[in-house]
């Protein structure tokens, strides 16, 4: 520890974690990242498929299929992942994101191996019966109830937003998935999807924290080595032009699944511009609003990308940041704001096309439009008067701490490092990323927050629907 | 164990030998002013970790809130601006949350601008102002969050629980309503931080890329001048749950109902606590739990029912919580007590007793992995005046329990005799069938 009396903001700190990567000969990418003296570590494998692989018809598919990899495989019964992780001391989880699906366990370092095998197991192939998949269907009826259709702003904004800002069904649609396409979900189909998409050329596995590399990459080959060959699918084309100067959007139908929603806008162009749309949430106390506009592609684009990663933070971190001192202590337009990358709130998990997204609880009886205006204004105000350098040092710093911060679990530099691999082929990238977020400069902050236009505005409102 | 196509055989490895609980290197004193402070090395980032635990027991918990909430909105010599520039320039953050039993302030910072961020504490945490239009912004903010919290179901049932359990004690009203926090003022906030916010009693721990005795230095020339004496005002101990008739609350067209049950539990350090967490982890307490493989894995009837023993200064209970589909509410609830009386009437099955071991053990390993995990871990025993060594004293524990200890405590904690709950669903679509399963109370009215 060092005691800086100093003022200024801190000197950017680096990382330095220590990255070795090799393709088995099946086509299976290892990303290998050792911590001497960890006592945990991290096992994740991440599978080049999403929501937006699903095809029409299937929504929720991806989420859906992501449940039975848990469900048993060749030398698993059902239940027995839970039981060897867990019963080895550690944690797992499996989340299904739009462009991968992560499989995930912590474990204390003595259950490496025993984590590679349950692994390479269900990469060979999961049990699918059709009592697990009326089973899990079932679960993910309940999730879908407890975090989207029995509560208050269920699903705002990831999975409200999206079909205001697209017309195309992989960009557009609910990746949580409607009841009727869950339910009519067949044993058949999922293992025609397994064989597509969970390829091991489509996979990318990642250890990271206390091992040895040289005794690890044993037990890959051992473990893995001997999983089918296949190779990647074709990636999904999700490409569509941005809202300027499109035809107006078309709403869809209401979802029959979701009553408590009464969709009221229309997606016409809102009073700036853009689109909005707004619907009445019978639960909701107080309104809120969300607004996202497409940035550059973050895999093609990444030097033309950060300046955005960094706008959101100049408009949204903490107390001194622009956006709350305006709309929230200045104005008292809302209670509560945050700003991020991509409907998950990841800056490096989704291919094109993905966004910057503001949003903001209001208080009660107040106004979406006003908010938005006055966001208007402060990205007028960023754009025309430029960024003071202090300003963006301080925001740099935040930034790398909180980079710092996620990646001190193993597990999080693990995904992290999986997902680099699997869309960029750099699981170094990790390194470099605070050295590429210091380098952007107040000039091309400015630049990205003057692109962000009330007419190539998506933006979506909660109306308030209960007396609070 | 099965051969592949190529005739190799793959099968379950063995686990290694396991690591023993290391503990990190650490330094503690207490400060002439009365604070006590720890510090604790994890450098695997660098960067420090802060919490600090100050009693607020008896304090009104809507005036606590709001303190909480308005400590950082400036001081004598600095507007709320200024310290967030100054945080933020250290690439850190600090923020209050405060519940019946104290204030928590947490933050991090990189660890070279540790000095920064203990000056801008002290700084607060000596002359915060809580400036009249600040407080009336923040308390404009809190009455909102509290009216969304009202909204959410999750919340009700719990709130409702916690008033049925605690009746006339503080534990009976953990967040306070919108009406409560407008009625409290700036001057009484500022009262109450002269009266209460004191380093007597106060813990901070320090936790990352830091020389513990360099730290708890650092710490005494920054901190050393919070002065202040509230006297020693302590938590009353708290009922333990009590058996009752099931309180069934009314939210029409739910698609869910919220279930909350509470079972009495020792208090944080008592030696049943090891064998209780076991007969918890073995009973609903984690993902391969009895109840979890019934309720989710074999009916689908819940997305993740969940049991934990929480503590509290006055006291502790094990609380579960099921949210459960409106048409099999009934089912759900009649498995829930099947496995409650089953952990409580027949001994656990040895197997369950190890995984459930290897679970408690390992997971304290991995989640004091990180210097988050571990700054949070630290500085809730601080708040009990415990240190980490009071976690190899429980490893040890959980390492010695027999079956026998494990059933002894199912039956004295676990058993649904000694149940109290909720129940917030659609009473016209559930009713019915609970009260066809046990005795209910009836609250018409929708609370929510």
């Amino acid at each position: 520890m060092t005691r800086m009396p100093a003022r200024e903001p801190a000197a950017v700190p680096r990382t330095g974690y220590r990255i070795e990567r090799f393709t088995l000969g099946n086509g299976l990418r290892v990303v290998l990242a050792p911590e001497d003296g960890s006592p945990v570590v991290g096992v994740a494998v991440v599978y080049g498929v999403g929501i937006r692989s699903e095809p029409e018809g299937r929504t929720g598919f991806a989420h859906l299929f992501e449940h039975l990899m848990f469900q048993g495989s060749a030398n698993l019964d059902k239940l027995a992942h839970f039981r060897h992780v867990q019963g080895a001391g550690g944690t797992f989880n499996g989340s299904t994101h739009l462009d991968y699906t992560e499989y995930v366990q912590t474990v204390p370092a003595h259950a490496l191996e025993r984590v590679l095998f349950l692994e390479a197991d269900r990469m060979r192939g999961p049990r699918l019966t059709p009592e697990n998949l009326r089973n899990q269907v079932d679960v993910v009826k309940e999730e879908i109830r407890v975090n989207v259709l029995g509560r208050p702003y269920g699903g705002f904004p990831w999975l409200r937003l999206p079909p205001v800002m697209f017309d195309t069904f992989p960009n557009a649609h609910d990746g949580y998935g409607s009841f009727e396409d869950l339910e009519a979900a067949g044993v058949e189909e999922a293992a025609e999807f397994f064989d597509r998409y969970y390829a091991c050329g489509n996979a990318v596995l990642s250890l990271t924290g206390g091992f040895s590399p040289e005794e690890a990459r044993r037990m890959v080959e051992r473990h893995f080595g001997d999983v089918p060959a296949r190779p990647a699918p074709p990636r999904p084309d999700l490409s569509e032009p941005g809202l300027s100067g499109r035809a107006p959007h078309r709403p869809g139908p209401p979802d029959p699944c979701r009553p408590e929603a009464r969709l009221s806008g229309s997606g016409r162009p809102g009073p700036a511009g853009g689109r909005h749309r707004s619907y009445v949430d019978e639960a909701a106390p107080t309104p809120m609003v969300a607004a996202a506009w497409r940035v550059p592609d973050p895999v093609a684009d990444l030097a033309g990308y950060l300046p955005y990663v960094v706008l959101a933070e100049v408009l949204t971190d903490g107390v001194s940041s622009r956006l709350v001192e305006r709309l929230i202590l200045k104005d008292r337009l809302a209670t509560g704001v945050s700003g991020y990358m991509g409907f998950m709130g990841d800056a490096f998990d989704a291919y094109d096309p993905t966004v910057l997204l503001l949003q903001a609880n209001l208080p009660a009886g107040g106004s979406a439009e006003r908010a938005l205006k006055a966001a208007d204004e402060e990205l007028d105000r960023l754009a025309d008067g430029g960024l003071p350098e202090s300003e963006l040092a301080r925001v740099r710093a935040r930034m790398i701490t909180l980079l710092l911060r996620q990646g001190d679990a193993v597990i999080h530099r693990g995904v992290r490092m999986a997902v680099l691999e699997l869309q960029r082929g750099n699981p170094a990238l990790l390194n470099e990323l605070p050295a590429l977020l210091t380098s952007v400069t107040p000039d091309q902050v400015t630049a990205a927050a003057a692109q962000l236009r009330p007419h190539r505005r998506a933006s979506i409102e909660v109306v308030a629907g209960r007396r609070g | 164990m099965s051969a592949d196509a190529n005739g190799r055989e793959h099968a379950l490895p063995d686990l290694g030998p396991a690591a023993p609980l290391a503990l990190p290197v650490r330094a503690e004193t207490v400060l002439p002013c009365g604070l006590t402070v720890v510090a604790i090395a994890r450098r695997t980032a660098p960067l420090v970790e802060l919490r600090l635990w100050v009693p607020m027991a008896l304090v009104d918990v809507a005036a606590g809130a709001l303190l909480a909430q308005t400590l950082f909105s400036g001081t004598g010599t600095r507007s709320a601006t200024e310290i967030a520039v100054e945080l933020q320039a250290a690439g850190g953050t600090l923020g209050g949350r405060a519940d019946p039993d104290r204030w928590l302030v947490s933050g991090h910072c990189l660890a070279s601008r540790l000095d920064r961020l203990l000056e801008v504490l002290a700084d607060v945490l000596g002359d915060a102002a809580y400036p009249e239009y600040e407080v009336s912004v923040e308390r404009g903010r809190l009455a909102d969050r509290a009216r969304v919290a009202l909204s959410q179901p999750s919340h009700v049932a719990r709130a409702e629980l916690l008033k049925r359990l605690y009746g006339d004690h503080p534990y009976a009203v953990e967040t306070p309503g919108p009406e409560r926090v407008n009625a409290v003022t700036a001057e009484e906030v500022r009262t109450l931080h002269g009266r209460r916010m004191c380093p007597g009693g106060a813990t901070l721990v320090l936790v990352g890329d830091l020389d513990p005795d360099d730290a708890v230095e650092l710490v005494a020339h920054r901190l050393g001048r919070w002065t202040g004496s509230c006297g020693d005002t302590r938590m009353p101990a708290a009922p333990p749950p009590s058996p009752g008739p099931l309180l069934l609350m009314d939210r029409p067209g739910a698609v869910q109902s919220s279930m909350r049950l509470a079972l009495p539990a020792p208090v944080r350090d008592h030696p049943d606590n090891a064998p209780l967490q076991l007969a918890n982890l073995i009973f609903g307490g984690y993902f391969c739990s009895r109840w979890m493989e019934n309720l989710r894995e074999d009916k689908g009837y819940s997305y993740g029912p969940s049991s934990v023993i929480d503590h509290s200064l006055g006291g502790s209970a094990v609380m579960l919580s099921a949210n459960v589909a409106t048409e099999v509410t009934a089912p759900a609830l009649v498995e829930t007590l099947y496995e409650l009386g089953r952990i409580a009437a027949l001994p656990p099955s040895s197997a369950e007793v190890e995984r459930a071991r290897r679970y408690a053990v390992g997971t304290l390993q991995v989640g004091m992995a990180t210097q988050a995990g571990l700054a949070g871990l630290a500085g809730t025993l601080a708040g009990f005046g415990l240190r980490l060594d009071y976690l190899a004293l429980h490893a040890e524990r959980l390492a010695s329990a027999t079956v026998e200890d494990v059933h002894r405590v199912a039956v004295t904690y676990l058993g649904p005799g000694h149940a109290s709950g909720v129940v917030l669903g659609d009473i016209e679509r559930i009713g019915r069938g609970i009260a066809a399963v046990t005795p209910v109370e009836i609250r018409q009215g929708s609370p929510i």
